[in-house]
């Protein structure tokens, strides 16, 4: 007989913190509608939140740290940018103004989390312990990841949109059964996982996303659904994707949906952790919105002044997730001068090395590529190497002869 | 030995493999309580629990998906697609993600994802139930396509398909589910390695390879020729993805003639691809030109015609008429 399984209680959808969480959100001032903030936009602390008890366990230290991790980021991101301009990378996805959704949801995971991302996630990366060099070598065209997926629990990024959505539900269904069949041997589990799966608006109207959520439900899943809503899918606005509010569509599908402000650090680490512990708990999946702003181009082949006015640009750079967090840091004496001259030094430092490390780079063989197309053994792929060699082997003797001749 | 339909071999080869391995657990529509619309998955979610044999959402995309997320996590997913025609939805996840991952991440992840597609026509049914999708998905690296045509084969190429570390697609002839024969549940036999393509009835002078559900039409096919006192061999190809082409070319270069029938259509099939390989690996043993019988360049047409459509033994044999005219 098969082991337990958390089953679905409707009735405890959406639960008290869900509703606490929706209760408390503030207005946002456009007209977004409900959104959680802990940060205003000057940088100001929200006391009377209720989830300000949950980040009250942040030393001044991790805050440091996140702040760091969005400056060291937004620091290779404009070095990156800049070395597609050069040449030196095919492509580049900025990330810049989606530090704080980024970094705030990454800090809130643990190690025995796993992430899903798709491509813009960097400042995920970062905070999963990826080596930022990987990315150059994927968008230089060396490689399609680079990282151990396992050993970092970050996967491999994702161009097709929203494919990655149904894996993260079929991996906390693997961690849901991990779980309850430790449990039936009477062993030791570990601590229960819980997954991340990112995606944006623009993905958020593919069927898979859709699919996801019905599985996620169904099997009450340990997913956490986080849609970064930067406004823009290349050039389509939100507006086109989702006639409602993104995470309004959660309920439809039977868990919570929260909207937080996904420039505000804190507020997003909060809700996040909220709901992976939720997840990780057995009480299922979460939809959070990151409501942020792409600040830049798409990728570095797009041109956003064909599609959108520097207006609303400027608006948005007035809710900048980094300035805001500084000011919040300054303020509070969390951390001075000192502080951000070192991160500002190290971000320099950072980009320093990007650009060492491209011109380290050494180019794989077309011969590699032939290893891992099937974990085993393949009568054709092995037939069309040995061709491969041999056609390659034949301008290596002509070079060769080519030389000798040459000497003669 | 045992004698059972294909249907309850197949069965019989997932619950082998559900009792072997505690990571083997099977996804899909229909499959548990309803123990799926032809029964193939019958008894095993009451024996082996629901988080086992999961009854999932109607969503191929999402089966798909997510059986590939609990590969990820070190489990052995056998998704069931309903019918042939509702893979489409799903093909997104096996040919973009399930095909790629194991390259993707330079090796260092594999999907053993086993993918059961009920498939082909002779069933009179209506449409986009009666599809042959095997090129397809055959185009594809990086994934493995095999079809048993009898018993035996069924019962193991489920559990070979279950325990490869790769992903492979399981094409199972519907039409042939109740087809009975004899399952060695001890031993494979020449059956051990699916990936290699049976020789099932000698012959010296032509050779007609097929798969599936037209191999018991290629053998009727053969018999009828030996009344016309033509020798022809007959090979069940078994793997679409690797193809044995050590099989065929050896069998070519015996026989030199050599048909391929299958129920898809001629065009961009995997006929085309055989042709193509003996044509550069063979062709001095060629007495004619290598010929495909198979479906026509046209949707599967409606019940009441496919016969006319699905080649038969007189198709087959009008093939070889053709062969021996050079
Ligand atoms: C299935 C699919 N369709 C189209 C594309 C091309 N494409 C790449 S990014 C993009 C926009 C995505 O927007 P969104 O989901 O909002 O994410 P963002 O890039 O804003 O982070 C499009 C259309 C794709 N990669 N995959």
């Amino acid at each position: 007989m098969g082991v337990e399984l958390p089953t679905t209680e409707f009735s405890d959808i959406p639960d008290e913190l869900a509703m606490e969480l929706e209760a408390h959100a503030h207005d946002g001032a456009e007209g977004h509608g409900a959104m959680v903030q802990l940060l205003d936009e000057d940088g100001r602390f929200r006391r009377d939140s209720k989830l300000a008890e949950s980040i009250k366990g942040l030393s001044e230290d991790s805050l440091q740290g996140m702040y760091r991790q969005m400056a060291m980021i937004r620091r290779f991101d404009t070095e990156a940018t800049a070395l597609q301009r050069q040449g030196q990378l095919a492509l580049w996805v900025p990330l810049r103004g989606q530090e704080a959704a980024q970094i705030g949801s990454g800090a809130a995971t643990q190690a025995q989390d796993y992430v899903f991302p798709t491509y813009r996630e960097h400042g995920v990366a970062l905070t999963r312990g990826v080596d930022l060099a990987e990315l150059l070598r994927l968008f230089r065209g060396l490689s399609n990841g680079g990282w151990d997926p396992r050993a970092t629990g970050f996967h491999l990024y994702t161009l097709v949109l929203a494919a990655q959505t149904p894996h993260a539900v079929g991996y906390a269904m693997g961690m849901q059964r991990d779980q309850a069949r430790a449990a039936a041997r009477g062993e030791e589990a570990g601590d229960p996982g819980a997954v991340v799966a990112y995606f944006g608006d623009g993905a958020s109207s593919e069927g898979d996303v859709h699919e996801s959520m019905v599985f996620a439900a169904s099997f009450k899943a340990p997913v956490v659904f986080f849609c970064q809503n930067n406004q823009w899918a290349i050039s389509v606005p939100a507006e086109v994707q989702s006639r409602i509010p993104l995470f309004n569509r959660a309920k439809g599908y039977g868990f919570p949906g929260v909207r937080v402000d996904g420039n505000d650090v804190l507020a997003v680490y909060a809700v996040t952790q909220w709901a992976l512990e939720r997840a990780r708990a057995g009480k299922g999946p979460v939809l959070i919105e990151a409501y942020t702003y792409r600040q830049g181009a798409h990728t570095t082949a797009d041109d956003p002044t064909k599609y959108r006015l520097s207006d609303e640009e400027q608006s948005w750079l007035a809710k900048d997730p980094l300035a805001r967090f500084e000011k919040h840091l300054r303020a509070e004496g969390i951390a001075d001068e000192a502080f951000f001259e070192q991160v500002a030094a190290d971000g320099d430092a950072l980009a320093t090395k990007a650009r060492a490390d491209i011109l380290e780079f050494t180019a794989p063989v077309l011969a590699d590529a032939f290893a891992n197309v099937y974990a085993e053994p393949h009568p054709l792929v092995e037939q069309e190497l040995a061709w491969h060699r041999d056609y390659e082997a034949g301008f290596a003797d002509a070079a060769a002869e080519a030389t000798r001749e040459g000497g003669r | 030995m045992p004698t059972m339909t294909i249907a309850k071999a197949i069965n019989a080869g997932l619950r082998a493999a559900l009792e072997q391995d505690e990571s083997v657990l099977l996804m899909g529509e229909d499959i548990g309580t309803l123990g799926g619309v032809y029964r193939v998955t019958e008894g095993l979610k009451s024996d082996f629990g629901p988080d086992r044999v999961v009854d999932s959402p109607l969503a191929e995309s999402g089966i798909i998906g997510t059986s590939i997320g609990l590969s990820l996590r070190g489990y052995r997913p056998v998704a069931e697609i309903q019918f042939d025609g509702f893979v489409f939805p799903g093909f997104n996840q096996i040919t973009t993600q399930l095909a790629k991952m194991h390259a993707r991440s330079n090796g260092q992840l594999t999907v053993p994802v086993t993918i059961r597609i009920p498939y082909g026509g002779g069933i009179g049914s209506v449409e986009h139930h009666s599809e042959s999708p095997e090129a397809l998905f055959a185009h594809t690296a990086g994934l493995r396509i095999v079809t048993p045509s009898n018993a035996h084969d069924a019962y193991w190429m489920t559990q070979q398909a279950i325990a490869c570390a790769d992903p492979v697609i399981v094409f199972e002839p519907k039409r042939r589910y109740w087809l009975k024969g004899e399952v060695d549940t001890e031993d494979p036999g020449a059956s051990a390695d699916p990936f290699r393509a049976h020789v099932v009835r000698e012959g010296t002078d032509a050779t007609v390879v097929a798969w599936g559900p037209l191999v018991p039409v290629a053998l009727a096919a053969a018999e009828a020729s030996a009344e016309d006192g033509r020798s022809v061999e007959v090979i069940d190809l078994r793997s679409i993805s690797p193809i044995d082409f050590d099989a065929i070319i050896a069998s070519v270069t015996k026989t030199g003639r050599l048909i391929v029938a299958h129920e898809a259509p001629t065009f961009g099939g995997m006929g085309g691809e055989i042709a193509s390989r003996v044509g550069e690996a063979a062709f001095l043993s060629l007495e004619a030109p290598v010929i495909r019988v198979g479906g026509f360049h046209m949707p599967y047409p409606v019940a009441k015609v496919e016969e006319h459509y699905l080649p038969d033994i007189d198709r087959i044999l009008e093939a070889l008429d053709r062969a021996f005219a050079y």
